[in-house]
């Protein structure tokens, strides 16, 4: 498993995601990009569909990406590393290409759970072999912080906002992750950026599969999520200890939980920490959707726990 | 060698011999006999192309951009709603200048849905950056299939193009088809040489960057570029082609009888066959009158096309797709081409064939015998085949 040194180790022999971009003070994109490129030993080539990370890594003349990328429009990164993968099957059984390279996306939430979620589902049926990393920050924040079927209950959205008489998003989250397992890919994984050992290790793994490799990453955005710049590992961790965002993967259809918190942390210590829930502490509604939001985190929790009972890794 | 075959078979065997690397594409009728076609030719092995049988046809042109960023030559084809649905991609394809060469089955859009012919779908792509060619049977399908490769892979061109072949009328008809040999069709595409392609892993390059006011106007001027080149290519090609086939491919478009007309009419796609039916009755009846077929219609030869048409009384403009809100586009066209002129012929703009309604000698012997009693060019549509 990669270690810290390797990691450093090998962001020193080449910089494949360099500074220089215009990404927000801290924002906790780069550091998965980086965790995640440097975990990759063979070249990658890399297909980002529209959002912060596009807008802010490639503004012509420069870019901040020190490896093959490409941009095409919001909803079809995962159509593109298709066409990719294809064209390299394609020059390999031609003899014209000899060296093995890998695929890498990184895709937002919006261009993954909304706009992009057929391409994306058309790609994992289809069995290209890709790497799909989704840097889920929980709502369109490129565009100014508009709701996506990422966004948690309650949140205030720019779309969905604490109103006197809508309190924030009335929906719940899409479970993504468990779509892709739907679609019985070799590799899928939740990890967040406040651990990024266990999101180096998922990548290596995930890489010795052949086929479809996903991971959804919680990865904080300071300025959507309205907590100071400095907090971002602090909220994916506690978002982790809550167990609102549990790391597990599923191997071949095999679950693993990689981390269980040992206490039962109340989702309300992450919800008060945060701008966009603080509505949930004035509103006299607040007690009881709290509630809601806690009985529904405790229900994911307890499925995704009785799934490793039956379909675990080690059973 | 002569064969028997529809204008579908004629393009997936033109694309057989060309044998891109990759070919995404996605069902809709008319277009999915090419899709049934190749699937047959990579499942049977007479292809090491690699097929992407997408789910949809915004991922058809998505995995075609991909591929081609990536270095590979690619094919797709489509018709109608499905050019709707690519053509954002369309656009970002011709603005990454990568040279997809797309068959597009010519039928209408919706709504009324509708799967027969007109050409609201190359309308719709008019404006976006693709080179778009017009086949007037299976044989000219076949042949600008092969000749669309070499134009759009021309490195001062290397934009997407587009061969439109009438829906049904030409995709589903058997025709006779003058097909070359595998080894000279090879030969003449030649191998597709990348530019700065994704794969070269040692020379990274960022494809489709953010590009803000004070640079947007540059990259789209460099486009345009592409575009203004692609008539002198297009040219050179047909010179080649015709060498290597036997057959004569010369201009933008072909003149039919037209050097002495009083009278002519401006059509794209089959109906050319049925108005060269009916130029050649009213010239035995004495009255002389011609045609033109554009081949090329994006980039439109403006000069050219004036050109031809200078000498002529009146020319009816025929549209298979309304511009709603103001005159057939290609009536726009032709009025461009026209204005410099200093003698202008009158001009008529006729809406015709909409959503597969058939267009018969008669009704453009009709035509003909309206143009004369036209006595000068009005803002107004006339139409062929409506019941009013």
């Amino acid at each position: 498993m990669p270690s810290i040194k390797v990691l450093a180790e090998r962001e020193e022999k080449g910089v494949r995601f360099t500074s220089g971009h215009t990404l927000c003070a801290g924002c906790a994109e780069p550091m998965v990009v980086r965790t995640v490129l440097n975990s990759i030993e063979e070249p990658v080539v890399v297909a980002s569909p529209t959002g912060c990370l596009e807008v802010a890594t490639s503004r012509f003349p420069g870019t901040a990406w020190n490896v093959p990328w490409i941009h095409v429009a919001f909803e079809n990164a995962a159509a593109v590393i298709s066409g990719v993968e294809a064209a390299y099957k394609a020059l390999r059984k031609k003899g014209l290409m000899n060296r093995r390279i890998r695929f890498v996306v990184f895709a937002g939430d919006g261009g993954t759970y909304d706009i992009g979620l057929q391409a994306l589902s058309g790609a994992l049926e289809r069995g290209h072999d890709f790497l799909y990393v989704c840097l889920n920050n929980e709502a369109y924040m490129n565009t100014g912080v508009q709701r996506s079927s990422a966004t948690p209950k309650c949140a205030s959205a720019t779309t969905a906002p604490a109103g006197e008489a809508i309190p924030g998003k009335p929906q719940e989250r899409k479970d993504l992750t468990e779509i892709v397992v739907a679609h019985g890919v070799p590799y899928v994984a939740q990890a967040a950026v406040s651990h990024l050992i266990d999101l180096a290790n998922k990548v290596e793994r995930a890489m010795k599969y052949e086929g479809p490799k996903f991971i959804n990453v919680l990865t904080t955005c300071p300025l959507g999520w309205r907590t100071p710049r400095d907090s971002a590992i602090q909220q994916a961790k506690l978002a982790v200890e809550t167990r609102y965002w549990p790391l597990y993967e599923v191997m071949e259809g095999r679950y693993k939980i990689n981390y269980k918190p040992k206490e039962r942390v109340p989702i309300e210590e992450w919800l008060k920490t945060q701008g966009r829930f603080r509505h949930l502490f004035r509103d006299p509604r607040g007690k009881e959707l709290i509630a809601q939001i806690q009985a529904e985190v405790d229900r994911r929790w307890e499925l995704l726990l009785q799934k490793e009972k039956c379909f675990g890794a080690e059973a | 060698m002569r064969k028997a075959i529809t204008g579908h078979k004629a393009v997936a065997e033109a694309m057989r011999q060309i044998e891109p690397d990759v070919v995404a594409v996605y069902p809709i009728t008319p277009q999915s006999e090419i899709a049934e076609y190749y699937a047959e030719y990579v499942h049977n092995g007479l292809v090491r192309t690699e097929l992407v049988p997408v789910e949809s046809e915004h991922s058809a042109l998505s995995a075609c951009v991909g591929a081609a960023a990536a270095g590979g030559r690619v094919m797709t084809a489509t018709s109608s709603q499905g050019l709707a649905l690519m053509v954002e991609v369309l656009y970002i394809a011709a603005g990454l200048r990568l040279p997809i060469v797309m068959a597009l089955a010519n039928r209408s859009l919706s709504a009324p849905i509708n799967i027969h012919c007109d050409h609201s779908d190359a309308y719709l792509a008019r404006d976006s950056g693709a080179v778009q060619i017009f086949a007037e049977n299976a044989q000219e399908a076949y042949d600008y299939t092969i000749m669309a490769q070499r134009i759009a892979e021309d490195m001062r061109v290397r934009l997407p193009v587009i061969v439109n072949l009438d829906g049904f009328t030409l995709t589903h008809t058997v025709q006779p088809v003058d097909l070359l040999e595998d080894e000279v069709v090879k030969k003449f595409v030649g191998e597709f040489k990348p530019y700065s392609p994704l794969l070269d892993v040692d020379h990274p390059v960022t494809w489709g960057p953010f590009a803000m006011p004070d640079y947007y106007f540059e990259l789209k001027r460099a486009q345009q570029a592409g575009m203004e080149a692609a008539p002198g290519v297009f040219l050179s090609v047909q010179r080649e082609f015709s060498q290597i086939s036997g057959r004569r491919y010369l201009g933008f478009f072909e003149a039919y009888r037209l050097e002495d007309a009083e009278y002519a009419l401006v059509v794209l796609g089959s109906t050319a066959g049925t108005a060269k039916v009916a130029v050649d009755e009213l010239r035995a009846r004495g009255m002389k009158v011609g045609l033109l077929k554009p081949w090329l219609w994006r980039p439109f030869p403006a000069k050219e096309v004036g050109e031809a048409l200078a000498h002529v009384k009146a020319v009816a403009v025929l549209d298979r797709a309304f511009s709603f809100g103001t005159m057939g586009a290609l009536f726009a066209d032709v009025a461009s081409a026209l204005y410099p002129l200093e003698k202008r012929p009158i001009l008529a703009n006729y809406i015709y064939g909409l959503g597969g309604r058939d267009t018969t000698v008669p009704e453009l012997v009709h035509v003909f015998e309206e143009l004369p009693k036209i006595k000068k060019t009005e803002w107004a549509l006339r139409y062929i085949g409506l019941r009013e």
